[in-house]
């Protein structure tokens, strides 16, 4: 029975790789299992190095599980004459099998940071009085909406003609979010009741929502269309059905409809004598 | 212990007519004897093994065939929702499957169970240092089961705020249906759990370091008991931190004193009065505990794997030292990855840096394990049991399970596949491909020191095999859900355009689960006539080496009947000094000296 064994575990390794092929290659059944569409400009990197991460960590599944099972296959006491190694360690090997992965981590513990700082630390700026960018007098890019998570439901607001969020001339709107392609956007995220998180698995965006702080995200869009947004942090019963939705389209046809919401929220808002009137 | 004759063993004792109740009371309910209260854990928490299970089928189920009746049991379960799933169930489902799991199983089986079963026979001590603690940390999780299995008796059938309870969700009353009366039942059971581990741990350290046979030097301990040693350290100083953040969110929920709560909340259209606390403080806290937790589930796993596979490679463990010093490197670098639970939080993305290189590290002394389990199989005489192939498989999986977590913890990439499938993938794969398998290997390997009996050996090999199928049907292909970033704990995840493409895999999934779960009627047989039907064993039917295979099979109370003297450390298998492969810890060495074995140094 020896060597059905190590055939079963022979099976890990290749049906593991198997499966992934599989998937990636996108054939029946498994059409469409893997990444989503990437519409953003900084999706690739984070794409690459899933890729990277998933290649690196194949090779020594693949050659731990090839090892594993050789070691197996001709070790079975059913079939091996040999007598047992008496044997307790090697030094030597424990400092290669010690030093190669200390050092591959590092690797990737260091060469992952700039994606990271890109996407959390380095808000995009716009020049300051001085009307050139990278310098020290740079301001942040102002945030284009302010997105409210609350059970269940994503609020948005928009600034008004005033260009301010928060006051009585926003255009707000629910579940409903669109943002220009091709520039970058800033978010502002912020929660009124519980935890949420602000995902969108199309442009490679994910983050918590926590009452009591006010957050930003930021990207840049490369592609028109309507994509999910997704809240990934447990709000509660209805946390599966706290679905939104962002289209994404060029500058000048978000500019004329955030031109026609906001008039039409204007026109449509309740006086009493209107209300009366009906 | 000296050396006289001791008192009949109670357990070898079948002859329980003459036995009053108040002495079965003492023997078998209050019991002082390390062994009965091994069992106790062991029986409790393998029945609650099965209610895990159960509730993963319905979470199984959910995801399967969202909103449809469950065949036959679904109009007897939820008949108020006509047979369906309600949306509040299935947040209840899948934070009690976790709760019970962890709290309920995984810890309880490892510490409670095999380390107090294992501790002092493996060390030669006849009992725990201090026999009425360790009772009471079997009975201190009566109260968590009572008071948790309350919760299930009315709507919602328990807390649903995940098992991580994030607040404001779990601590404000209002924001779900389980946050009321389920979550407060949920914080004081949890609180009782770690008053139990709290006993337990201390008892561990205190035997370990105390109550070692003669000859018994640290470096001779089986890895199982440098597993159970380092794992109690970890709880001595990991848990305190848990109990505070429990008694803070009753607090917040009780008195309104706000510790995790911000200004201007308002949850289900309702104001909060208190305020100028923060909700990431609770991850914190909670995670400072659970991340060590995580390796408190593993690290006794892991040692018990390395005393089986040695064992049954008829060879000595390749790198005992440094197996030991990657428990160690393990365990103290599992103090300081808690934030990688945290990168997308809120938290500081600087810090989020600093918690992803110690993330990093840590994958490091995991990998050294892996690489010398490896070395202990190379040239050795491997024997295809029962509870060795559940240790193999341990290795195969745990293999999966520490290569997916880099994915993790590359903070970049977590942006992406945090929350998703992918981190269900990655814990299924170290908790139950893992840390499960191991422990069915280990009840297959102690089963005969535990019942004096064997358990069936070929009805253990389909048990193998059916597990090990299914559970790689249902968890392998979590990856792939993971990589379309499929999020957790969705009710309906079809509502999402992204996701509803999904189901069939999802389906198929379900059906290996529900294989999963079906296998184990198997293990459940096996394991109840075999104690009382299975072929009668002696004390060492494996052949190892180890000390608790010294005593008889089961042992009586005070475990030896002749104290147990060692010559040497616990995997000298094949060794050239004597003509047996085994060559047992408490063997005196060969009166020839020309047989003596000297190593080579290198």
């Amino acid at each position: 029975m020896g060597r059905f064994w190590s055939l079963l575990f022979l099976l890990v390794p290749i049906l593991g790789v198997g499966c992934f092929v599989w998937a990636m290659a996108g054939l029946w059944p498994m059409r469409g299992h893997w990444l989503p569409e990437d519409v953003s400009s900084h999706g690739h990197v984070i794409d690459g190095l899933f890729m990277f991460i998933l290649y690196l960590t194949g090779i020594i599944f693949v050659a731990t599980g090839l090892v594993f099972f050789w070691f197996l296959w001709k070790y079975d006491a059913a079939q091996n004459a040999e007598p047992v190694r008496f044997m307790h360690g090697s030094h030597t090997l424990e400092v290669v099998w010690s030093i190669i992965p200390a050092g591959t981590l590092v690797f990737i513990a260091i060469y992952q940071m700039d994606a990271w700082a890109d996407a959390k630390l380095r808000r995009p700026m716009l020049p300051g009085p001085d009307g050139k960018l990278n310098t020290a007098d740079d301001i942040p890019k102002p945030p284009i909406a302010e997105i409210t998570g609350r059970q269940f439901e994503w609020r948005i607001r928009y600034a008004g003609e005033d260009g301010i969020v928060g006051t009585r001339d926003d255009v707000q709107l629910v579940n409903d979010l669109r943002l220009p392609i091709n520039e970058e956007v800033v978010l502002s995220i912020k929660s009124q009741d519980v935890l949420h998180s602000f995902f969108l698995p199309n442009l490679r965006v994910k983050q918590d929502v926590v009452p009591g702080m006010k957050q930003f995200v930021w990207f840049k869009a490369q592609k028109t269309g309507v994509y999910d947004i997704v809240c990934a942090e447990l709000c509660g019963w209805g946390h599966y059905k706290m679905r939104g939705r962002l289209t994404l389209q060029n500058r000048s046809d978000f500019d004329r409809w955030l031109g026609q919401a906001h008039a039409a929220q204007n026109q449509a808002e309740f006086t009493p004598a209107s209300g009366e009137a009906e | 212990m000296s050396a006289i004759s001791l008192p009949a063993p109670l357990a070898a004792d079948h002859h329980h007519a003459e036995m009053d109740v108040g002495t079965f009371i003492r023997t078998y309910v209050f019991s002082l004897d390390h062994k009965i209260i091994g069992l106790q854990f062991l029986f409790s928490t393998l029945l609650w093994f099965l209610v895990g299970g159960l509730l993963a089928l319905g979470i199984r189920w959910q995801l399967a065939w969202p909103w449809q009746d469950m065949p036959v049991i679904g109009r007897m379960l939820f008949s108020a929702e006509g047979g369906q799933i309600s949306p509040e169930f299935y947040t209840t489902l899948f934070t009690m499957h976790a709760t019970v799991m962890i709290f309920f199983v995984i810890i309880p089986i490892l510490a409670g169970a095999f380390g107090n079963y294992l501790i002092p026979l493996m060390i030669g001590a006849d009992d725990m240092a201090f026999p009425t603690l360790n009772m009471l940390s079997y009975w201190f999780m009566w109260p968590a089961f009572i008071l948790i299995g309350l919760s299930f008796l009315w709507p919602p059938y328990g807390a649903g705020g995940g098992w991580t309870s994030y607040p404001p969700l779990s601590a404000v009353k209002e924001a779900a249906p389980g946050s009321a009366f389920a979550q407060t039942m949920w914080l004081l059971g949890i609180t009782c759990v770690g008053i139990s581990s709290m006993l337990g741990s201390v008892n561990y350290m205190t035997t370990i370091i105390q109550m070692r046979a003669p000859g018994m030097t640290m470096f001779r301990l089986p890895l199982t008991i440098w597993g159970m040693f380092i794992t109690a350290i970890l709880q001595a100083f990991a848990l305190p931190v848990l109990t505070a953040a429990g008694f803070m969110q009753l607090m917040d929920r009780e008195f309104a004193t706000g510790f995790f709560l911000p200004e201007g909340l308002q949850v289900n259209n309702n104001a909060m009065a208190s305020g100028g606390g923060h909700p990431i403080l609770w991850q914190h806290l909670f995670w400072f505990y659970s991340h060590p937790a995580v390796y408190i589930m593993i690290l006794p796993a892991m040692g018990m794997v390395s005393d089986i596979i040695a064992c049954f490679a008829r060879k000595p463990i390749f790198g005992y030292k440094p197996m030991v010093y990657s428990i160690s490197g393990i365990a103290g670098l599992g103090f300081i990855v808690w934030g990688h639970h945290m990168f997308v939080s809120g938290m500081n993305p600087m810090l989020g840096m600093t918690f992803m290189v110690s993330t990093m590290m840590i994958a490091l002394p995991s990998a050294v394990k892996t690489f010398n389990w490896l070395g202990t199989v190379w040239g050795g005489k491997i024997q295809f049991t029962t509870p060795m192939l559940f240790a193999l498989s341990f290795v195969s999986m745990f293999i999966i399970g520490g290569l997916s977590g880099i994915f993790m913890a590359a903070t970049p990439v977590d942006i992406f596949i945090h929350d998703t499938y992918f981190i269900v993938a990655h814990f299924h794969y170290v908790l139950f491909a893992g840390t499960a398998m191991a422990v069915f290997g280990a009840i297959y390997f102690w089963f005969p020191k535990m019942f004096g009996r064997m358990m069936n050996d070929d009805l253990g090999k389909v048990h193998f095999f059916l597990t090990f199928i299914f559970l790689n049907g249902t968890f392998f292909t979590m990856h792939i859900l993971g990589a379309v970033g499929f999020p957790r704990r969705l009710a309906d995840p079809y509502d999402y355009e992204t996701f509803r493409h999904l189901q069939p895999m999802n389906q198929f999934m379900t059906i290996c689960a529900i294989g999963m779960v079906a296998s184990q009627v198997l293990f459940a047989y096996n394991f109840f006539h075999s104690m009382f039907f299975g072929t009668p064993c002696g004390r060492n039917p494996w052949g190892a080496n180890s000390l608790e295979w010294f005593a008889p099979s089961p042992p009586g109370h005070g475990n030896f009947d002749q104290q147990p003297i060692v010559y040497r450390g616990p995997y000298e298998y094949g060794s050239p000094e004597v003509d047996t492969d085994n060559y047992p810890q408490w063997q005196p060495p060969p009166s020839d000296p020309s047989r003596i074995h000297k190593p080579d140094h290198h």
